[in-house]
């Protein structure tokens, strides 16, 4: 096996991992080796295709196909350089105050957070596109909101030179989003810090990574790996877990460290969503534009969220309810939808979590509770109303037996979406806001890292991404992510001398 | 040298066929060109999939076929649209978990063969490209 030794390793490159990597860059200029180890690969721009069958392979787990254990929902994330910012539609959110007190993490104070999220708002040129830039699809969104007496907001979203090709979740082909891939690991890449791609961190010995890097697949999207195919074993003074709320929890499990909190894995919770579509009776702008510019925050008092969206051919299918005639006839209508997506603030539960099979991959053990559903069938009655008002003839809601609800529904929405038509495994489900895993807390008893993401028991392995949130966040989750990844940065900073370089 | 994959749904061709004729009504006009592709796109989206899932699926298309036998006394393939679209609403809505998400994994294999063809997606009217704005002008 081949050795290798840095200072620090940080595992997974997206939201969390681009973020630190950034953060310790100067630590370069010291003297010091510091590595990121993203499994999926680097992607050229004029790579990104826009087309869902050779994209999503390239830049998903499991073809954006990874099932939870009992095969009722699929969970989106990212494997690429940049993780799911390659991914996100780079909708990008200050940290709720609500929330983060809420979570009660001792010594985490959301105005720390919230100031380094500006930060980082500022860095990744977070704001609000232009109104000449907005389509149909969110503009009838903001219409029909304010008729059925809501209030939408408007997203700060984090791209440079955006034009419009709607193609976000499949990678941006203009290069416009300004996910780590494009701020953060660039810059410290520039400042000497090594990525190393198509490298799957296989287990954690003490202070060791143990790394499997793949040749690059024939005829597959990507650079090559930087360094050899072959198995490494890394040495680090420092170990920085940022592969997300599935896979670092999975690495700690399935590497037994002894010490570990046995909370690892527990407390997932990841916003279960649907996709409701509207059919209107003209065309509208809807596959041209930003997708996701507007949202309707009902968490605090309803516990959902209204995002608009809008998807692929062979996503939209998928996310229909049902099949046949009524489907084909939907689809048939697309130039004519609008799209709203659905998400319930889930609560952190016992036997949410994620778990390792006997060849160590990761198993997503995922319930829908009674909350939950309830939730989702509340944000699917203010979607209908949404829709109608905004002038849709028709509401395709999965919660509805039929589906198909129509405006003379309007006045008994209540009957027609209902919890008892939430069928797991007959309706589709997804979710990409993935949290919990390695949550903060207190002590190892209630948690598996303190507030600067350091592992209970263990001084040299830090956690720096969504898992975690001790709960969900209820609103689109990157700038915490990155606001706590700074913290967790901060850390290692700081604790660095004490830790020492990488002797394994 | 990359590994031979059996094909999942080969040996159950026509059902799967039948099954997805009946899930897209459009794919009954598909020829053997476009019914090839159809097969191609599910076959490569399964490829990287476990060995036991694809035995699985192709159970599960086995099953589909033969158990109209007990309530219509014709395989699903032989059955009439009416009649197959009944079978499956039943099937879709079945108490059984497993039944559901099975289906629910075939109808989703199919969308993905139909929808992520060119000429389906020229259909619908789908026109997303990276030009975005500018392509519309």
């Amino acid at each position: 096996m081949n050795e290798k030794r840095y200072d620090v390793v940080v595992v997974g490159s997206g939201a969390g991992g681009g973020t630190v990597a950034e953060a310790l860059a100067p630590l370069v200029r010291q003297g010091k080796k510091v590595l990121v180890v993203e499994q999926g690969p680097r992607l050229r721009l004029e790579e990104l295709s826009g087309r869902e069958l050779e994209m999503a392979p390239a830049l998903y787990e499991d073809d954006g196909g990874f099932l939870t254990a009992d095969g009722t929902m699929t969970l989106a994330f990212g494997r690429a350089y940049g993780g799911s910012t390659v991914v996100y539609t780079g909708t990008s959110m200050q940290p709720p105050e609500r929330v983060v007190r809420g979570w009660g993490v001792p010594g985490l104070d959301h105005s720390d957070l919230d100031r380094r999220a500006r930060r980082f708002a500022g860095d990744n040129n977070v704001h609000l596109l232009d109104e000449g830039l907005l389509n149909e699809n969110n503009r009838l969104f903001v219409e029909g909101c304010r008729k059925a007496g809501y209030r939408a907001e408007q997203f700060p979203i984090n791209v440079k030179g955006c034009k419009g090709s709607s193609l976000c979740n499949l990678g941006c082909p203009n290069g416009a989003k300004q996910g780590t891939h494009q701020v953060q690991l660039p810059a410290a890449e520039r400042a000497g810090v090594e990525v190393v791609t198509r490298a799957e961190a296989l287990r954690l010995e003490e202070r060791v990574v143990v790394l499997r890097v793949s040749a690059r697949p024939e005829g597959g999207k990507g650079l090559p790996s930087e360094w050899a195919p072959g198995d490494y074993r890394v040495a680090a003074g420092v170990v920085v877990l940022a592969g997300g709320a599935v896979g670092s929890p999975a690495l700690l499990l399935r590497s037994r460290l002894p010490g570990l909190s046995g909370r690892v894995g527990e407390g997932l919770t990841c916003h279960p969503a649907h996709i409701l579509v509207g059919e209107h009776p003209r065309e509208i702008t809807n596959d041209v534009g930003h997708p996701k510019s507007f949202f309707l925050d009902r968490a605090a008092r309803e516990g959902f969220v209204l995002e608009t969206c809008m998807y692929f051919p062979f996503t939209t299918a998928k996310n229909l309810a049902g099949f046949g005639a009524p489907h084909s006839t939907l689809m048939r209508a697309f130039r004519r939808l609008q799209m709203i997506l659905v998400l319930a603030c889930d609560k952190a539960v016992p036997g949410n979590r994620v778990s390792v099979d006997r060849a160590g991959k990761p198993v997503v053990h995922y319930r829908f509770t009674r909350e939950t559903v309830a939730a989702l069938v509340r944000a699917t009655r203010a979607s209908a109303r949404i829709f109608f008002a905004a002038g849709a003839i028709r509401v395709h809601a999965p919660s509805a037996d039929p589906p198909l609800v129509e405006p003379g529904d309007s006045a008994r929405l209540d009957e027609r979406i209902s919890e008892r038509h939430f069928l797991p495994g007959k309706i589709s489900v997804s979710a990409a806001h993935l949290m919990g895993g390695c949550g903060m807390g207190r002590g190892p008893e209630d948690s598996v890292t303190d507030s600067f993401g350091r592992v209970h028991g263990l001084p040299w392995l830090r956690v720096a991404d969504s898992s975690l949130f001790p709960d969900s966040l209820e609103i689109n989750p990157y700038l915490t992510i990155m606001a706590l990844a700074d913290r967790v940065a901060e850390g290692v900073v700081s604790d660095l001398s004490e830790l020492g370089a990488g002797s394994g | 040298m990359t590994e031979m994959v059996e094909s999942t749904f080969g040996p159950v061709r026509e059902s799967f066929r039948a099954l997805a004729a009946t899930i897209v009504p459009e794919a009954v006009s598909l020829d053997a060109d476009a019914w090839d592709e159809v097969e191609r796109i599910v076959e490569d989206g399964l490829a990287a999939r476990p060995a036991a899932i694809r035995r699985q699926l192709r159970l599960f298309v086995r099953l589909l076929d033969l158990l109209p036998v007990l309530r219509f006394g014709k395989t699903f393939r032989s059955l009439d649209p009416s009649r197959r679209t009944a079978f499956l609403l039943g099937v879709q809505d079945a108490p059984v978990l497993l039944v559901r998400r099975g289906f629910w994994g075939i109808r989703t294999l199919v969308y993905m063969g139909y929808y992520s063809r060119q000429e389906a997606r020229d259909a619908i009217g789908y026109r997303a490209e990276a030009r975005g704005w500018e392509g519309r002008r």
